[in-house]
Protein backbone atom coordinates (compact mmCIF):
# COMPACT_ATOMS: atom_id res chain seq x y z
CA UNK A 1 0.00 0.00 0.00
CA UNK A 2 1.25 3.41 -0.94
CA UNK A 3 1.44 6.10 1.72
CA UNK A 4 -0.63 8.62 0.01
CA UNK A 5 -3.45 5.99 0.95
CA UNK A 6 -2.78 6.04 4.34
CA UNK A 7 -4.09 9.09 6.53
CA UNK A 8 -2.21 9.75 9.98
CA UNK A 9 -3.95 11.43 12.66
CA UNK A 10 -2.27 13.41 15.38
CA UNK A 11 -5.19 12.01 17.61
CA UNK A 12 -7.18 9.30 16.87
CA UNK A 13 -9.65 10.16 19.46
CA UNK A 14 -10.83 13.53 17.83
CA UNK A 15 -12.17 11.78 14.52
CA UNK A 16 -15.53 10.30 14.09
CA UNK A 17 -16.01 7.04 13.25
CA UNK A 18 -18.75 5.30 10.89
CA UNK A 19 -19.75 2.30 11.69
CA UNK A 20 -22.11 -0.15 10.53
CA UNK A 21 -24.51 -1.72 12.88
CA UNK A 22 -26.37 -4.79 10.27
CA UNK A 23 -28.06 -5.72 8.13
CA UNK A 24 -27.62 -8.78 10.06
CA UNK A 25 -27.33 -7.58 13.53
CA UNK A 26 -28.87 -9.90 16.47
CA UNK A 27 -30.75 -6.73 17.74
CA UNK A 28 -32.63 -5.62 14.28
CA UNK A 29 -34.50 -8.81 14.79
CA UNK A 30 -34.37 -8.39 11.00
CA UNK A 31 -32.51 -6.66 8.22
CA UNK A 32 -32.27 -3.41 8.97
CA UNK A 33 -28.72 -1.52 8.58
CA UNK A 34 -28.27 1.43 10.64
CA UNK A 35 -24.82 3.88 9.68
CA UNK A 36 -23.99 5.32 12.92
CA UNK A 37 -21.50 8.18 12.96
CA UNK A 38 -19.67 7.76 16.28
CA UNK A 39 -17.95 10.05 18.25
CA UNK A 40 -16.12 8.14 20.63
CA UNK A 41 -18.57 6.07 22.35
CA UNK A 42 -21.51 8.36 21.10
CA UNK A 43 -23.67 8.48 18.29
CA UNK A 44 -23.41 11.37 16.92
CA UNK A 45 -25.93 11.00 13.56
CA UNK A 46 -27.70 8.13 12.72
CA UNK A 47 -29.03 6.68 8.94
CA UNK A 48 -31.51 4.22 7.86
CA UNK A 49 -31.26 1.45 5.21
CA UNK A 50 -34.30 -0.44 5.59
CA UNK A 51 -36.06 -2.72 2.35
CA UNK A 52 -34.38 -5.87 2.56
CA UNK A 53 -37.28 -7.28 2.82
CA UNK A 54 -39.45 -5.77 0.54
CA UNK A 55 -41.74 -8.43 -0.55
CA UNK A 56 -44.36 -6.01 -2.87
CA UNK A 57 -47.18 -7.04 -0.49
CA UNK A 58 -49.43 -4.30 -1.91
CA UNK A 59 -48.39 -5.28 -5.82
CA UNK A 60 -49.00 -8.78 -5.37
CA UNK A 61 -52.62 -8.03 -3.48
CA UNK A 62 -53.84 -6.47 -6.73
CA UNK A 63 -53.63 -9.90 -8.57
CA UNK A 64 -55.34 -11.23 -6.07
CA UNK A 65 -58.88 -12.27 -5.06
CA UNK A 66 -60.01 -10.47 -1.36
CA UNK A 67 -59.75 -13.89 -0.46
CA UNK A 68 -56.50 -14.30 -1.14
CA UNK A 69 -55.26 -11.63 0.10
CA UNK A 70 -55.57 -12.67 3.72
CA UNK A 71 -52.83 -15.36 2.64
CA UNK A 72 -50.24 -12.30 2.41
CA UNK A 73 -51.37 -10.04 4.95
CA UNK A 74 -50.17 -12.37 8.12
CA UNK A 75 -46.99 -12.39 5.88
CA UNK A 76 -46.67 -8.95 6.55
CA UNK A 77 -46.35 -8.86 10.36
CA UNK A 78 -45.33 -12.21 11.27
CA UNK A 79 -45.93 -11.49 14.84
CA UNK A 80 -49.40 -10.47 14.76
CA UNK A 81 -51.01 -12.63 11.92
CA UNK A 82 -54.23 -12.75 13.31
CA UNK A 83 -54.36 -9.13 13.56
CA UNK A 84 -53.26 -8.35 10.25
CA UNK A 85 -56.19 -10.32 8.87
CA UNK A 86 -58.32 -8.78 11.21
CA UNK A 87 -57.64 -5.31 9.81
CA UNK A 88 -57.98 -6.78 5.98
CA UNK A 89 -61.40 -8.24 6.69
CA UNK A 90 -62.53 -5.72 8.40
CA UNK A 91 -62.10 -2.92 5.96
CA UNK A 92 -63.03 -5.12 2.96
CA UNK A 93 -66.25 -6.10 5.52
CA UNK A 94 -66.79 -2.16 5.47
CA UNK A 95 -66.85 -1.75 2.05
CA UNK A 96 -69.64 -4.49 1.58
CA UNK A 97 -71.65 -3.13 4.94
CA UNK A 98 -71.63 -6.93 5.99
CA UNK A 99 -73.11 -7.93 9.28
CA UNK A 100 -70.51 -10.59 11.32
CA UNK A 101 -72.27 -12.48 13.56
CA UNK A 102 -71.18 -11.96 17.27
CA UNK A 103 -69.76 -15.35 17.57
CA UNK A 104 -67.32 -14.46 14.97
CA UNK A 105 -66.80 -11.33 16.68
CA UNK A 106 -65.96 -12.56 19.83
CA UNK A 107 -63.85 -15.14 18.57
CA UNK A 108 -61.58 -12.77 16.57
CA UNK A 109 -61.23 -11.01 19.73
CA UNK A 110 -60.13 -13.64 21.27
CA UNK A 111 -58.03 -14.20 18.53
CA UNK A 112 -56.39 -10.97 18.51
CA UNK A 113 -55.85 -10.34 21.88
CA UNK A 114 -54.20 -13.82 22.09
CA UNK A 115 -51.71 -12.54 19.61
CA UNK A 116 -50.92 -9.58 20.85
CA UNK A 117 -49.80 -11.84 24.08
CA UNK A 118 -47.68 -13.63 21.80
CA UNK A 119 -46.19 -10.52 20.27
CA UNK A 120 -45.51 -8.66 23.75
CA UNK A 121 -44.63 -12.06 24.73
CA UNK A 122 -41.52 -12.52 22.69
CA UNK A 123 -40.78 -8.93 22.56
CA UNK A 124 -39.72 -9.13 26.36
CA UNK A 125 -37.91 -12.40 25.32
CA UNK A 126 -35.85 -10.45 22.78
CA UNK A 127 -35.38 -7.50 24.46
CA UNK A 128 -34.09 -9.32 27.85
CA UNK A 129 -31.71 -11.13 25.68
CA UNK A 130 -30.44 -7.94 23.95
CA UNK A 131 -29.63 -6.49 27.74
CA UNK A 132 -28.00 -9.80 28.45
CA UNK A 133 -31.14 -11.17 31.20
CA UNK A 134 -30.83 -14.90 28.96
CA UNK A 135 -33.79 -16.61 31.04
CA UNK A 136 -36.53 -14.44 30.04
CA UNK A 137 -35.80 -15.16 26.84
CA UNK A 138 -36.85 -19.10 27.28
CA UNK A 139 -40.48 -18.12 29.48
CA UNK A 140 -41.53 -15.54 26.63
CA UNK A 141 -40.88 -18.22 23.84
CA UNK A 142 -42.61 -20.43 26.38
CA UNK A 143 -45.84 -18.22 26.57
CA UNK A 144 -45.48 -17.49 22.68
CA UNK A 145 -45.71 -21.20 22.33
CA UNK A 146 -49.11 -22.05 24.34
CA UNK A 147 -50.32 -19.26 22.18
CA UNK A 148 -49.60 -20.82 18.73
CA UNK A 149 -50.27 -24.44 20.07
CA UNK A 150 -53.82 -22.37 20.81
CA UNK A 151 -54.24 -21.10 17.20
CA UNK A 152 -52.85 -24.25 15.24
CA UNK A 153 -55.67 -25.63 17.02
CA UNK A 154 -58.27 -23.75 15.96
CA UNK A 155 -57.15 -23.38 12.51
CA UNK A 156 -54.24 -25.37 11.67
CA UNK A 157 -51.54 -22.81 11.11
CA UNK A 158 -48.92 -21.35 13.57
CA UNK A 159 -47.59 -18.72 12.07
CA UNK A 160 -49.60 -18.37 8.73
CA UNK A 161 -53.35 -18.88 10.67
CA UNK A 162 -55.18 -17.01 7.78
CA UNK A 163 -58.39 -17.81 9.86
CA UNK A 164 -60.33 -15.14 9.28
CA UNK A 165 -62.60 -14.45 5.77
CA UNK A 166 -64.63 -12.30 4.89
CA UNK A 167 -67.92 -12.38 6.74
CA UNK A 168 -66.75 -14.27 9.50
CA UNK A 169 -64.33 -16.94 10.47
CA UNK A 170 -63.08 -20.18 8.54
CA UNK A 171 -64.38 -22.36 10.89
CA UNK A 172 -65.97 -22.51 14.16
CA UNK A 173 -63.24 -23.54 17.08
CA UNK A 174 -62.80 -26.76 18.23
CA UNK A 175 -64.00 -28.42 21.67
CA UNK A 176 -62.70 -27.59 24.37
CA UNK A 177 -61.02 -24.96 23.11
CA UNK A 178 -62.03 -22.48 25.22
CA UNK A 179 -61.00 -23.66 28.62
CA UNK A 180 -57.70 -24.41 26.94
CA UNK A 181 -57.63 -20.67 26.57
CA UNK A 182 -58.57 -19.92 30.08
CA UNK A 183 -55.85 -21.77 31.50
CA UNK A 184 -53.15 -20.29 29.48
CA UNK A 185 -54.36 -17.08 31.10
CA UNK A 186 -54.09 -18.78 34.67
CA UNK A 187 -50.77 -19.88 33.88
CA UNK A 188 -49.98 -16.32 32.46
CA UNK A 189 -51.65 -14.44 35.82
CA UNK A 190 -49.65 -17.21 38.01
CA UNK A 191 -46.24 -17.76 36.65
CA UNK A 192 -45.61 -15.74 34.07
CA UNK A 193 -46.08 -12.11 35.61
CA UNK A 194 -44.34 -12.57 38.63
CA UNK A 195 -41.50 -14.06 36.90
CA UNK A 196 -41.57 -10.75 34.25
CA UNK A 197 -41.67 -8.68 37.57
CA UNK A 198 -38.86 -10.66 39.57
CA UNK A 199 -36.40 -10.86 36.35
CA UNK A 200 -36.76 -7.45 34.58
CA UNK A 201 -38.99 -5.30 36.34
CA UNK A 202 -37.21 -5.25 39.45
CA UNK A 203 -33.57 -6.40 38.42
CA UNK A 204 -31.05 -3.17 39.21
CA UNK A 205 -28.97 -3.94 35.40
CA UNK A 206 -32.14 -3.99 33.29
CA UNK A 207 -33.65 -0.79 35.30
CA UNK A 208 -29.97 0.93 34.66
CA UNK A 209 -29.63 0.36 31.22
CA UNK A 210 -33.26 1.47 30.13
CA UNK A 211 -34.15 4.42 32.50
CA UNK A 212 -34.18 7.93 31.15
CA UNK A 213 -33.03 5.98 27.76
CA UNK A 214 -34.16 7.34 24.24
CA UNK A 215 -36.60 9.74 25.97
CA UNK A 216 -39.57 11.32 23.52
CA UNK A 217 -42.15 13.50 24.57
CA UNK A 218 -46.14 12.70 23.24
CA UNK A 219 -46.33 15.85 21.31
CA UNK A 220 -42.98 14.93 19.12
CA UNK A 221 -43.80 11.48 19.13
CA UNK A 222 -46.86 11.94 17.28
CA UNK A 223 -45.07 14.36 14.85
CA UNK A 224 -42.76 11.49 13.83
CA UNK A 225 -45.55 9.31 13.11
CA UNK A 226 -44.74 6.81 16.71
CA UNK A 227 -48.22 4.60 17.29
CA UNK A 228 -49.11 2.80 20.08
CA UNK A 229 -47.37 1.13 23.18
CA UNK A 230 -44.14 3.67 21.81
CA UNK A 231 -46.59 6.68 22.30
CA UNK A 232 -48.49 5.23 25.10
CA UNK A 233 -45.21 5.35 26.83
CA UNK A 234 -45.00 9.35 26.43
CA UNK A 235 -48.36 9.45 28.25
CA UNK A 236 -51.01 9.51 25.75
CA UNK A 237 -54.17 7.40 26.58
CA UNK A 238 -55.03 6.40 22.60
CA UNK A 239 -56.11 3.17 21.85
CA UNK A 240 -57.82 2.66 18.83
CA UNK A 241 -59.82 -0.24 20.58
CA UNK A 242 -61.39 2.45 22.93
CA UNK A 243 -60.67 5.87 20.14
CA UNK A 244 -62.84 3.67 17.15
CA UNK A 245 -63.87 0.17 18.16
CA UNK A 246 -64.22 -2.47 15.99
CA UNK A 247 -65.07 -6.08 16.43
CA UNK A 248 -67.21 -5.38 19.54
CA UNK A 249 -64.37 -3.93 21.70
CA UNK A 250 -66.92 -1.39 23.16
CA UNK A 251 -68.67 -3.82 24.91
CA UNK A 252 -65.01 -5.00 27.02
CA UNK A 253 -63.58 -3.78 29.97
CA UNK A 254 -60.27 -2.84 30.35
CA UNK A 255 -57.78 0.18 30.89
CA UNK A 256 -55.32 1.87 28.81
CA UNK A 257 -51.75 1.66 30.34
CA UNK A 258 -49.85 4.61 30.39
CA UNK A 259 -46.63 6.13 31.29
CA UNK A 260 -45.61 9.71 31.36
CA UNK A 261 -41.88 9.13 31.84
CA UNK A 262 -40.93 8.42 27.79
CA UNK A 263 -38.15 6.65 28.04
CA UNK A 264 -37.44 2.90 27.01
CA UNK A 265 -38.41 1.75 30.95
CA UNK A 266 -41.56 3.30 30.64
CA UNK A 267 -42.19 2.00 26.91
CA UNK A 268 -41.29 -1.81 28.68
CA UNK A 269 -43.97 -1.34 31.65
CA UNK A 270 -46.84 -0.11 29.44
CA UNK A 271 -46.10 -3.44 26.92
CA UNK A 272 -45.97 -5.59 30.55
CA UNK A 273 -49.45 -3.77 32.12
CA UNK A 274 -51.25 -4.41 28.07
CA UNK A 275 -50.40 -8.18 28.01
CA UNK A 276 -52.36 -8.21 31.72
CA UNK A 277 -55.46 -6.18 30.08
CA UNK A 278 -55.30 -8.41 27.00
CA UNK A 279 -55.67 -11.50 29.73
CA UNK A 280 -58.83 -9.05 31.12
CA UNK A 281 -60.53 -8.94 27.58
CA UNK A 282 -59.69 -12.47 26.83
CA UNK A 283 -61.48 -13.58 30.14
CA UNK A 284 -64.73 -11.71 29.02
CA UNK A 285 -64.64 -13.02 25.54
CA UNK A 286 -64.43 -16.20 26.80
CA UNK A 287 -66.78 -16.10 29.59
CA UNK A 288 -69.55 -13.60 27.26
CA UNK A 289 -68.93 -16.25 23.98
CA UNK A 290 -71.93 -16.30 22.32
CA UNK A 291 -73.43 -19.49 20.10
CA UNK A 292 -74.49 -19.44 16.89
CA UNK A 293 -72.98 -19.05 13.64
CA UNK A 294 -69.55 -17.75 12.61
CA UNK A 295 -70.31 -16.86 9.23
CA UNK A 296 -72.59 -14.14 7.97
CA UNK A 297 -75.14 -14.47 6.03
CA UNK A 298 -74.46 -14.23 2.97
CA UNK A 299 -74.05 -17.08 0.20
CA UNK A 300 -72.45 -14.77 -2.85
CA UNK A 301 -69.62 -14.48 -0.57
CA UNK A 302 -68.83 -16.45 2.32
CA UNK A 303 -68.57 -19.99 0.98
CA UNK A 304 -70.97 -22.34 2.18
CA UNK A 305 -70.23 -25.77 4.79
CA UNK A 306 -68.89 -28.71 2.99
CA UNK A 307 -71.75 -30.84 3.91
CA UNK A 308 -74.55 -28.01 2.50
CA UNK A 309 -71.96 -27.95 -1.11
CA UNK A 310 -72.53 -31.92 -1.11
CA UNK A 311 -76.32 -31.77 -0.63
CA UNK A 312 -77.91 -28.40 -1.47
CA UNK A 313 -77.87 -26.97 -5.18
CA UNK A 314 -77.67 -23.34 -4.85
CA UNK A 315 -74.50 -24.42 -2.20
CA UNK A 316 -72.83 -25.84 -4.76
CA UNK A 317 -73.46 -23.05 -7.16
CA UNK A 318 -72.50 -20.17 -5.07
CA UNK A 319 -68.93 -22.37 -3.78
CA UNK A 320 -67.94 -22.58 -7.64
CA UNK A 321 -68.69 -19.28 -8.39
CA UNK A 322 -67.12 -17.65 -4.90
CA UNK A 323 -63.80 -20.27 -5.88
CA UNK A 324 -63.51 -19.06 -9.62
CA UNK A 325 -64.78 -15.60 -9.76
CA UNK A 326 -64.25 -14.28 -6.50
CA UNK A 327 -67.02 -11.79 -5.08
CA UNK A 328 -67.38 -8.17 -6.29
CA UNK A 329 -66.81 -5.26 -3.88
CA UNK A 330 -68.61 -2.23 -4.46
CA UNK A 331 -66.28 0.60 -6.12
CA UNK A 332 -65.19 3.41 -3.34
CA UNK A 333 -62.00 3.73 -1.14
CA UNK A 334 -62.10 2.80 2.19
CA UNK A 335 -58.99 3.06 5.17
CA UNK A 336 -59.55 0.75 8.45
CA UNK A 337 -57.34 1.38 11.38
CA UNK A 338 -57.49 -1.20 14.00
CA UNK A 339 -54.80 -1.29 17.26
CA UNK A 340 -51.94 -3.83 16.54
CA UNK A 341 -49.17 -4.82 18.87
CA UNK A 342 -47.06 -1.74 17.47
CA UNK A 343 -49.62 0.36 16.53
CA UNK A 344 -51.96 1.80 14.38
CA UNK A 345 -52.56 -0.56 11.58
CA UNK A 346 -53.87 0.63 8.62
CA UNK A 347 -55.75 -0.85 5.42
CA UNK A 348 -56.10 1.17 2.75
CA UNK A 349 -58.28 -0.21 -0.36
CA UNK A 350 -59.65 1.12 -3.47
CA UNK A 351 -62.04 -0.79 -5.49
CA UNK A 352 -62.99 -0.60 -9.30
CA UNK A 353 -65.74 -3.02 -8.38
CA UNK A 354 -64.31 -6.25 -9.42
CA UNK A 355 -63.26 -9.10 -7.23
CA UNK A 356 -59.68 -8.12 -6.85
CA UNK A 357 -58.53 -4.67 -4.97
CA UNK A 358 -57.31 -2.11 -7.65
CA UNK A 359 -54.95 -1.22 -5.44
CA UNK A 360 -53.99 -1.76 -0.96
CA UNK A 361 -51.86 -0.10 0.74
CA UNK A 362 -50.90 -0.85 4.60
CA UNK A 363 -49.65 1.53 7.27
CA UNK A 364 -47.59 -0.19 9.25
CA UNK A 365 -47.21 1.00 12.73
CA UNK A 366 -43.41 0.04 12.65
CA UNK A 367 -42.89 1.96 9.17
CA UNK A 368 -43.88 5.32 11.56
CA UNK A 369 -41.84 3.79 14.57
CA UNK A 370 -38.98 3.16 13.01
CA UNK A 371 -38.50 6.51 11.62
CA UNK A 372 -37.82 8.33 15.00
CA UNK A 373 -34.82 6.16 15.35
CA UNK A 374 -32.45 8.72 15.06
CA UNK A 375 -34.64 11.25 16.94
CA UNK A 376 -34.31 8.49 19.50
CA UNK A 377 -30.63 7.23 19.39
CA UNK A 378 -28.72 10.59 19.15
CA UNK A 379 -26.63 11.65 21.56
CA UNK A 380 -26.60 8.12 23.23
CA UNK A 381 -23.93 5.63 23.61
CA UNK A 382 -23.35 2.86 21.27
CA UNK A 383 -24.50 0.17 23.67
CA UNK A 384 -27.70 1.72 24.15
CA UNK A 385 -28.57 1.99 20.74
CA UNK A 386 -29.47 -1.86 20.97
CA UNK A 387 -31.88 -0.94 24.13
CA UNK A 388 -33.23 1.48 21.53
CA UNK A 389 -34.25 -0.34 19.10
CA UNK A 390 -35.69 -2.93 20.89
CA UNK A 391 -37.73 -0.78 23.04
CA UNK A 392 -39.92 0.29 19.89
CA UNK A 393 -40.70 -3.45 18.89
CA UNK A 394 -39.74 -3.06 15.01
CA UNK A 395 -40.78 -5.63 13.11
CA UNK A 396 -38.97 -5.50 9.42
CA UNK A 397 -41.71 -7.88 7.45
CA UNK A 398 -43.79 -5.17 8.82
CA UNK A 399 -41.92 -1.75 7.85
CA UNK A 400 -40.66 -2.86 4.29
CA UNK A 401 -43.99 -5.26 3.20
CA UNK B 1 -66.71 16.56 14.57
CA UNK B 2 -68.85 15.60 11.81
CA UNK B 3 -68.01 15.20 8.07
CA UNK B 4 -70.13 17.79 7.21
CA UNK B 5 -68.59 20.12 9.75
CA UNK B 6 -65.16 20.17 8.89
CA UNK B 7 -65.95 20.11 4.91
CA UNK B 8 -67.60 23.64 5.71
CA UNK B 9 -64.70 24.53 7.52
CA UNK B 10 -62.76 23.24 4.94
CA UNK B 11 -64.30 24.80 2.32
CA UNK B 12 -64.95 28.55 3.90
CA UNK B 13 -60.94 28.54 4.38
CA UNK B 14 -60.35 27.14 0.91
CA UNK B 15 -63.05 27.68 -1.50
CA UNK B 16 -61.10 27.41 -4.89
CA UNK B 17 -58.43 25.14 -3.68
CA UNK B 18 -60.61 22.43 -2.86
CA UNK B 19 -61.58 20.85 -6.16
CA UNK B 20 -63.44 18.07 -5.34
CA UNK B 21 -65.25 16.21 -1.88
CA UNK B 22 -66.90 12.85 -1.45
CA UNK B 23 -68.31 11.22 1.68
CA UNK B 24 -68.49 7.22 1.25
CA UNK B 25 -69.03 4.51 4.17
CA UNK B 26 -68.50 7.71 6.64
CA UNK B 27 -65.23 8.88 5.28
CA UNK B 28 -64.53 12.33 4.16
CA UNK B 29 -61.96 12.71 1.04
CA UNK B 30 -60.89 15.85 -0.15
CA UNK B 31 -59.30 16.38 -3.11
CA UNK B 32 -57.00 19.65 -2.95
CA UNK B 33 -54.72 21.35 -6.09
CA UNK B 34 -51.25 20.42 -5.52
CA UNK B 35 -50.12 23.89 -5.12
CA UNK B 36 -52.03 24.20 -2.09
CA UNK B 37 -51.53 20.98 -0.12
CA UNK B 38 -49.07 22.26 2.13
CA UNK B 39 -51.38 25.19 3.04
CA UNK B 40 -54.38 23.21 3.50
CA UNK B 41 -52.12 21.10 5.94
CA UNK B 42 -50.76 23.55 7.75
CA UNK B 43 -54.17 24.59 8.09
CA UNK B 44 -55.41 21.61 9.32
CA UNK B 45 -52.87 21.21 11.63
CA UNK B 46 -53.19 24.44 13.61
CA UNK B 47 -57.09 25.09 12.95
CA UNK B 48 -57.76 24.31 16.78
CA UNK B 49 -61.14 22.63 15.42
CA UNK B 50 -59.94 20.16 13.27
CA UNK B 51 -56.05 19.86 14.79
CA UNK B 52 -55.30 17.10 12.77
CA UNK B 53 -51.92 16.34 14.23
CA UNK B 54 -50.79 12.87 13.22
CA UNK B 55 -49.89 12.00 9.64
CA UNK B 56 -50.95 8.37 9.48
CA UNK B 57 -49.78 7.50 6.25
CA UNK B 58 -49.26 8.88 2.31
CA UNK B 59 -49.82 6.83 -0.42
CA UNK B 60 -50.11 6.62 -4.40
CA UNK B 61 -53.08 5.14 -6.48
CA UNK B 62 -52.39 4.80 -10.15
CA UNK B 63 -55.07 5.17 -11.96
CA UNK B 64 -53.97 3.61 -15.43
CA UNK B 65 -51.56 4.91 -17.65
CA UNK B 66 -54.10 7.07 -20.17
CA UNK B 67 -55.80 8.56 -17.13
CA UNK B 68 -55.81 12.10 -17.02
CA UNK B 69 -54.44 12.98 -14.32
CA UNK B 70 -52.64 10.03 -13.98
CA UNK B 71 -51.84 9.45 -10.11
CA UNK B 72 -53.42 10.23 -6.90
CA UNK B 73 -51.33 11.05 -3.53
CA UNK B 74 -53.50 10.32 -0.73
CA UNK B 75 -52.79 11.63 2.77
CA UNK B 76 -54.37 9.79 5.67
CA UNK B 77 -55.13 12.13 8.56
CA UNK B 78 -56.05 11.83 12.18
CA UNK B 79 -56.79 14.13 15.22
CA UNK B 80 -55.43 12.60 18.71
CA UNK B 81 -57.55 15.65 19.98
CA UNK B 82 -60.65 15.33 18.63
CA UNK B 83 -60.16 11.40 17.35
CA UNK B 84 -61.51 12.22 13.55
CA UNK B 85 -60.13 11.58 10.39
CA UNK B 86 -59.55 12.94 6.86
CA UNK B 87 -58.77 11.96 3.43
CA UNK B 88 -56.92 14.42 1.65
CA UNK B 89 -56.04 14.39 -2.27
CA UNK B 90 -53.46 15.77 -4.74
CA UNK B 91 -54.07 14.31 -8.41
CA UNK B 92 -51.20 14.72 -10.58
CA UNK B 93 -49.66 13.59 -14.16
CA UNK B 94 -46.70 11.15 -14.65
CA UNK B 95 -44.15 14.59 -15.32
CA UNK B 96 -45.87 17.07 -12.39
CA UNK B 97 -44.85 17.10 -8.75
CA UNK B 98 -46.39 17.79 -5.33
CA UNK B 99 -44.42 20.09 -2.99
CA UNK B 100 -43.56 18.27 0.27
CA UNK B 101 -45.74 18.11 3.79
CA UNK B 102 -42.50 17.14 5.63
CA UNK B 103 -42.27 20.79 6.93
CA UNK B 104 -45.54 20.14 8.84
CA UNK B 105 -45.86 16.58 9.93
CA UNK B 106 -42.03 14.95 10.09
CA UNK B 107 -43.66 11.79 9.89
CA UNK B 108 -44.33 12.76 5.95
CA UNK B 109 -40.06 11.98 5.53
CA UNK B 110 -40.52 8.24 4.90
CA UNK B 111 -43.91 7.87 3.57
CA UNK B 112 -43.64 10.40 0.65
CA UNK B 113 -40.03 8.45 -0.20
CA UNK B 114 -42.25 5.33 -0.45
CA UNK B 115 -44.37 7.03 -2.92
CA UNK B 116 -41.29 8.40 -5.02
CA UNK B 117 -39.74 5.30 -4.77
CA UNK B 118 -42.64 2.90 -5.76
CA UNK B 119 -44.69 5.43 -7.92
CA UNK B 120 -42.22 7.62 -9.04
CA UNK B 121 -43.98 10.52 -8.01
CA UNK B 122 -41.30 13.99 -7.27
CA UNK B 123 -42.01 15.79 -3.85
CA UNK B 124 -40.30 18.93 -4.14
CA UNK B 125 -38.55 20.28 -1.28
CA UNK B 126 -37.90 17.17 0.16
CA UNK B 127 -35.29 17.25 2.52
CA UNK B 128 -34.00 13.49 1.06
CA UNK B 129 -35.66 12.56 -1.85
CA UNK B 130 -34.00 8.74 -2.60
CA UNK B 131 -35.05 5.26 -3.03
CA UNK B 132 -36.22 3.80 0.54
CA UNK B 133 -37.48 -0.01 -0.46
CA UNK B 134 -35.62 -0.70 -3.83
CA UNK B 135 -31.75 -0.21 -3.98
CA UNK B 136 -30.80 2.74 -5.75
CA UNK B 137 -29.67 1.56 -8.93
CA UNK B 138 -33.35 -0.29 -10.08
CA UNK B 139 -34.73 1.06 -13.25
CA UNK B 140 -38.87 1.68 -12.97
CA UNK B 141 -41.30 2.47 -10.18
CA UNK B 142 -42.79 -1.12 -9.28
CA UNK B 143 -46.67 -0.36 -8.24
CA UNK B 144 -47.16 1.56 -11.68
CA UNK B 145 -50.20 0.17 -13.42
CA UNK B 146 -47.48 -0.36 -16.05
CA UNK B 147 -44.91 -2.46 -14.12
CA UNK B 148 -45.68 -6.23 -15.12
CA UNK B 149 -45.58 -8.49 -11.47
CA UNK B 150 -43.01 -10.16 -12.74
CA UNK B 151 -41.17 -6.97 -13.34
CA UNK B 152 -39.44 -6.08 -16.94
CA UNK B 153 -38.61 -9.33 -18.73
CA UNK B 154 -35.64 -9.15 -21.43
Amino acid sequence: MTEALLEVKASPLDSEMVINMGPQHPSTHGVLRVILTLDGERVVKADQEIGYLHTGMEKLAEYKKYNHVITITDRMDYLNSTGNNLGFVLAVEKMLELEIPPRAQAVRVIMTELQRLASHAIWIATHGLELGAMSFFFYGFRVREMVLQLIEAACGGRMMPSYFRVGGLARDIPDGWTQRVLDLCDTFERETVPEIHTLLTTNPIFRARTEGLGYISAEEAINWGISGPALRGSGLAHDLRRASPYSGYENYDFDIPTRREGDVYARYLVRVDEMKESVKIIRQAVQKLPSGPVKANAPRIVLPDRHLMKTQMDALIYHFLITCDGFPVPAGEVYMPVESPRGELGFYIVSDGGPKPYRMHVRTPSFGNLQALPRLIEGHLVADVVAIIASIDIVLGDVDR
Amino acid sequence: MNNQAQLSILQARFATEIVESKEQWNELTVVVKPDAIVRVSQFLRDEPALAYDFLATVTGVDLGVDADPRFEVVYHLYSYTHRHRLRVKVRVNEDESVPTVTSVWKSADWYEREVYDLFGIRFDGHPNLKRIMMPDDYEGHPLRKDFPLRGYTR
